[in-house]
């Protein structure tokens, strides 16, 4: 299918100055190649630069206005609102702005995705460690059960979890919504088993030897060791804590201890029948988006190498 | 299984474990002061693997054979009743099961072709990390972040992308609010989405094929699309498997994105007319709208159940892990 439009770059990945293949029927396949890619590649980021421009622009002229690429009548304006840094007669001018607190579940996300990332990490770690490093009856057993739960779709454990947390009356508070995630996930601990199996005995050895026990080892040799890797999952389960979108929409019905997820979900149904404020959704949107960006900027490779090593294993 | 003796290779003393009975008593009382030490590094991922995997899962068994609801609380045991009334009494339920399917076969294959076509599109062209990073962003949005912007740019009215077709003459469509557009749309927006994570995945498969196969292929005269066909394909038949599980699984359970880009702007998440209403939507709605949660549970142990035998005839068919290489 792909390959009719790289009909003789075979072989040719840094071959390209070779003198005895087709040349230009390589060349015509390499350039159809990275238009493909190139594509695909504004294709992706489109949407984002899209939001921007939304974002920046004036929601009554946007109403009005044609696609143009550039924001028309463009502004911070937008972004101010949403972050509540107008006086309350400023807002008052434009629709709809001040049934969502950005402030409120920007604050609860990161409350929730900090927390979720350090103990399920934590513990994960050591569950890990465990599995890895220990040798105790049954625990092949017991590792084959915790890959078992990766099988089992969340919303099949989701209704008795919201049974149990509303009998630990613990619905519509930042602790519920963390529950779930907060102790450990299954991939958590089959991420990190893998790179802990991987890592020389002898070393962890010496330090028994010396006297230093099970926990001192974890701490001081093993966990040291697998930073790279801890980092690369904390990474992950912030992102994943971040996305998370079913478990609070079904136990943070308070508008309190709202995640920016559903906060931003709910808020495009509180405007019915009219069109809705795009401008500053967007801007919001753009916002609730920024913390993954950021991640992302700065551990791109990292995330790219885990992502690739996770499907392989 | 006991544990073995002396530390060899982790993966060897797994593998071996079962034979040499001769040991078990020394192994035993050794598993046993293993597990002292094991106990305390365990306690806190096995409270919540008990808590909110392994309880709730039995627990989750068993409502779907009573009428449990949150209201009034009280369970009673009806048997197979919530079955017998999915199977036969709901034709809401087949509607989910039919809108589903229809959601997974779009999404599979565009999802597949695309990701299998960029994925060797950068095996022959390119190593850059940017590349491969640029693709992996939408992957990593919330749902919800993604269902707004596709919400936006696709707006009947004011949206881009009907702006853009515009110029070309056609539309504008109506992509979430006509019965047969939005579960193609929804399946394109989540193939923008998921992409560039599979074709990430495809990538790295591409990766362990020796390029001399490539290469070898090119001196006998191979065109590229015989040495696709006869050396990519079979070579990296393990991991498009694993991909193709991971994916239709994964589809099976799509629900973010209906909910929020059907939810809000026009009325009931599900529609329009139930047009959009996947499995996974109908048992959140039983369970939280309608107050029926034994139903619910019910529909999803039928999910489950749905979901091995997907992906067991996966594994099957594709004789996932066994390589052509070896």
């Amino acid at each position: 299918m792909s390959t009719d439009t790289t009909p003789k770059a075979a072989g040719k990945l840094e071959g390209a100055a070779g003198d005895d293949s087709p040349a230009p029927a390589a060349r015509v396949g390499r350039v159809a190649a990275w238009t493909f890619l190139i594509f695909i590649i504004v294709i992706s980021i489109f949407p984002f630069y899209w939001a921007l421009r939304t974002g920046l622009s004036n929601n009554g002229v946007l109403l009005s206005g044609d696609g143009s690429f550039l924001p028309p009548d463009a502004s911070l304006i937008n972004f101010q609102r949403v972050l509540g840094l107008l006086s309350a007669e400023e807002a008052a001018e434009f629709r709809g702005t001040g049934s969502f607190d950005f402030g409120r579940a920007l604050r609860n996300s990161i409350i929730i995705a900090t927390c979720v990332t350090f103990f399920q990490v934590a513990f994960s770690a050591m569950a890990a460690y465990a599995f890895a490093r220990l040798k105790f009856t049954g625990r092949d057993k017991l590792f084959n059960l915790y890959l078992a739960g990766l099988m089992v779709p969340p919303i099949f454990v989701l209704i008795p979890n919201v049974i149990l947390i509303r009998d630990l009356n613990l619905l519509n508070t930042l602790p519920g919504v963390m529950a779930p995630f907060l102790l450990m996930t299954p991939f958590a601990v089959f991420f990190l088993r893998q790179f802990f199996l991987g890592i020389n005995r002898s070393i962890e050895e010496a330090a028994l030897l010396d006297g230093a026990g099970h926990g001192r080892t974890f701490f001081e040799i093993i966990l040291p060791m697998a930073a790279p890797q801890i980092t690369t999952l904390a990474v992950l389960t912030y992102v994943q804590s971040w996305n998370e979108y079913l478990w609070p929409l079904v136990v943070a019905g308070d508008p309190e201890v709202q995640p920016l997820t559903v906060a931003l979900g709910v808020f495009t149904t509180q405007q019915p029948g009219t069109s809705p404020d795009w401008s500053a959704l967007m801007a919001a949107t753009l916002l609730a988006a920024l913390p993954v960006l950021i991640l992302f900027a700065f551990t791109a490779r990292r995330l790219v190498d885990s992502i690739q090593f996770s499907g392989i294993k | 299984m006991s544990s073995t003796a002396p530390p060899a290779s982790e993966e060897a003393a797994i593998a071996a474990n079962p034979q040499k009975p001769k040991q078990s008593l020394f192994r035993a009382t050794q598993g046993d002061a293993g597990w002292r030490v094991a106990f305390w590094f365990l306690l806190p991922s096995l409270i919540g693997f008990l808590t909110f995997f392994l309880i709730p899962g039995l627990r989750g068994l068993y409502i779907a054979f009573t009428d449990w609801n949150l209201i009034a609380n009280s369970g009673s045991f009806i048997g197979l009743d919530n079955f017998e009334r999915l199977l036969n009494d709901d034709p809401q339920f087949w509607n989910s099961m039919r809108v589903t399917a229809w959601y997974v076969f779009l999404n599979i294959v565009s999802q597949t072709i695309l990701s299998v076509t960029i994925a060797v599109m950068m095996d022959r062209l390119t190593n850059s990390i940017f590349v491969r990073g640029v693709m992996l962003l939408p992957y990593l949005m919330p749902n919800v972040i993604v269902a707004l912007l596709w919400l936006w740019m696709l707006d009947g009215n004011l949206g881009v992308v009907n702006d853009f077709l515009g110029f070309f003459g056609i539309g504008p469509v109506n992509f979430f609010t006509d019965t047969t557009n939005v579960i193609p749309t929804i399946a394109g927006i989540n193939t923008w989405r998921h992409m560039g994570y599979t074709a990430l995945l495809i990538f790295a498969g591409l990766q362990t094929i020796p390029k001399g196969l490539y290469e070898a292929g090119a001196l006998d005269g191979s065109t590229e699309a015989q040495m696709f066909r006869s050396i990519t394909i079979p070579l990296l038949r393990p991991v498009l498997a694993l991909v193709l599980v991971l994916t239709i699984v994964g589809s099976f359970q799509v629900f973010d994105t209906v909910q929020v880009a059907t939810g809000g702007l026009s009325g009931q998440p599900g529609g329009p007319a139930n047009a959009s209403r996947v499995i996974y939507l109908y048992i959140f709605q039983n369970a939280f709208n309608f107050n029926d949660m034994g139903y619910a549970a019910a529909i999803s142990v039928v999910l489950v159940i749905l979901l091995l035998v997907v992906t067991v005839i996966q594994m099957r068919l594709l004789r996932a892990g066994e390589s052509d290489l070896a």
